[in-house]
């Protein structure tokens, strides 16, 4: 079966699903394509520009916090300015942070990463009066298009217009990010990440087009961030924690990062693996981890690996 | 004279790696630097190429001074060089690695949403070196997959992708087999004069390739320049055999023909 066949399918099953799924699991879909558009974002920076960032969370929560906050203190529940506004403020918060962080690579960028992702997480947990600290701040219905939907019960709008508009939003990040791996740019990205020093003898600025792909990175999670608000109701400093930021790494290690929907089917299988096994067990980090292990060990391309290598044994996915 | 470096001064500390070296490059030369290990010959590329800044002296290039401007500056201003220890991107094919520079050069790195496989001058233009270079065949191929004289090729097939004027190749030819080291200087060669380059600089070992190939030769030794003159006065100069090339070797025969870069 061809890629693009595939691709039909799945987003046929995407659009066909309101009719056949559980209104319970269709709740889980909507954080999956919130997830989606985040992870497309890190994997710019995780399989294109070879840079791990543990601190994504933090774009995750700009975006997050930006509906609460426009929500509450200007009245504004138009998706469509807050999204702009996400994108925005994940921009200009990517530049400031990304001018530093992308001086430096391996360990020390995620540990950079982490610990601006730290630094967020202290002020909206400590800037009570700004943020509600642990408590958190609601997020109100936003409308759609304009269109006002408050009279629809709530489990409605979020399993109908909500999901198909978060279904659009996917689909257009997934659009532009492919068009962005593969422009002029997701070439010189490639040599930075194969081969700093080369690329620089050809002319390919290592440490501007890191930053160019943190901001990008940074829009994107902020994007995923304000879809991912709604759902939840209710956005508190636990989306800025890093281990939020640690598991949006592991659906990126699950799907498998070098393939360009590898992390969106991570976000997938992440979010209703979690859902089923913490109906069995609550420990569900203890069962995680030990996948976690198991697929560094045994399946370092992620599930995208094995099935790529089922399909052709000779085009074995990038460890 | 296209580049001109004038008394490089170099020093580490208390160990001083170039003391006072001068060297021009003029159109059409072919300048070959020869020495032995530790006379400097590593150091003089990374102040020639801008990546170190020397202590003192100056490096000019077309009446500029590139003393320590970078890589990326340098590559703009048509200065391009390869690498001792093969550089090639192991995940990108053959094609993928010569699109790169010329990206680069046209300044198309921040075409975020264009289509790269639609940029028909970019592709052209990495294919007709793939095809100079006799790489064309291989050019799906992922660099990490060709065989050790097809990466040393393509990593200097990329520096002439940039379409540089004067081109500086760190050992052309090391860790590759004797067979197959002819045969990448001829290419080389080819390929220079086909895409209008003005000058070469090589650092070579091998002094087979550097009588062969070289219309001047600068011998360092002990972070100072010995001698630099044509190859055959290089080979009456017996201070220079003794002290850079060793009596132990046999000097090849004036080549034949002419050649200039």
């Amino acid at each position: 079966m061809s890629g693009r066949l595939i691709l039909g399918l799945a987003l046929a099953g995407l659009l066909v699903l309101p009719f056949v799924l559980s209104p319970y699991r269709l709740i889980l879909m909507l954080p999956f394509m919130a997830y989606g558009v985040i992870l497309l974002g890190l994997n710019l920076l995780f399989a294109y520009a070879g840079l791990v960032s543990f601190g994504h969370a933090l774009f995750v929560g700009v975006g997050a916090y930006t509906g609460a906050f426009l929500g509450a203190h200007a009245g504004i529940r138009s998706i469509e300015v807050v999204v702009l506004v996400a994108a925005i403020l994940g921009a200009v918060v990517a530049a400031l942070v990304g001018l530093l962080c992308v001086r430096y690579v391996k360990i020390y960028f995620g540990m950079l990463t982490l610990a601006f992702g730290m630094v967020f997480y202290t002020f909206v947990l400590k800037f009570y009066r700004i943020t509600g600290g642990d408590e958190g701040m609601p997020v109100p219905r936003p409308l759609l298009l304009g269109l006002d939907l408050d009279a629809m019960p709530k489990t409605d709008y979020l399993i109908g217009p909500y999901y198909y508009y978060c279904l659009g939003v996917l689909v257009v990040a997934a659009a532009v990010m492919w068009r962005i791996v593969h422009s002029p740019f997701g070439l010189c990205l490639r040599t930075i990440r194969d081969n700093p020093t080369k690329a620089e003898a050809l002319g390919v600025s290592v440490t501007r087009y890191r930053w160019y792909a943190f901001v990008i990175s940074g829009v994107f999670g902020a994007v995923g961030g304000a879809l991912l608000g709604p759902p939840i109701g209710n956005v508190d400093p636990t989306l800025v924690y890093w281990t939020h930021s640690g598991s949006l790494v592991f659906m990126a290690l699950l799907g498998g990062f070098a393939h360009f929907f590898g992390p969106v089917l991570g976000a997938f299988v992440f979010i209703f693996l979690q859902d089923a096994v913490m109906s069995v067990v609550p420990y569900w980090r203890l069962v995680f981890g030990a996948i976690l292990a198991a697929i560094v060990i045994f399946a370092p391309g992620g599930l995208m690996g094995l099935f790529a290598r089922r399909r052709a044994p000779v085009e074995v996915a990038r460890p | 004279m296209i580049l001109e470096a004038r008394d490089l001064r170099k020093l580490y500390g208390d160990f001083c790696a170039l003391d006072g070296v001068s060297l021009t490059v003029g159109t059409g030369e072919f300048v070959s630097i020869i020495g032995p290990n530790g006379a400097g010959k590593s150091t003089l590329i990374n102040l020639l190429t801008g990546v170190l800044r020397p202590t003192a002296g100056t490096v000019r290039f077309n009446d500029r001074d590139v003393a320590g401007i970078g890589p990326v500056a340098l590559t703009r201003l048509g200065l391009a060089r390869s690498f001792q220890l093969v550089q090639i991107f192991p995940d990108l094919t053959v094609l993928e690695t010569l699109q790169a520079p010329v990206v680069s050069r046209l300044g198309r790195g921040t075409r975020f949403f264009r289509s790269l496989a639609a940029d028909r001058e970019v592709q052209a233009d990495a294919l007709e070196v793939a095809e100079l270079f006799g790489l064309a065949d291989k050019r799906h191929v992922p660099a990490r997959q060709l065989p050790q004289g097809d990466k040393k090729l393509l990593d200097v097939a990329s520096a002439f992708a940039l379409r540089p004027e004067i081109i500086l190749l760190d050992e052309p030819t090391s860790g590759v087999s004797t067979a197959e080291k002819s045969a990448i200087m001829e290419i080389l060669v080819t390929a220079s004069r086909r895409m209008g380059l003005k000058a070469i600089i090589q650092v070579e070992h091998d002094m087979d390739i550097v009588f062969g190939y070289s219309d001047r030769i600068v011998a360092l030794h002990q972070g100072k320049v010995l001698a630099d003159a044509t190859p055959a006065t290089i080979r009456a100069d017996a201070r220079v055999v003794d002290m850079v090339i060793g009596r132990t070797h046999h000097l090849p025969s004036p080549p034949q023909a002419e050649r200039t870069g």
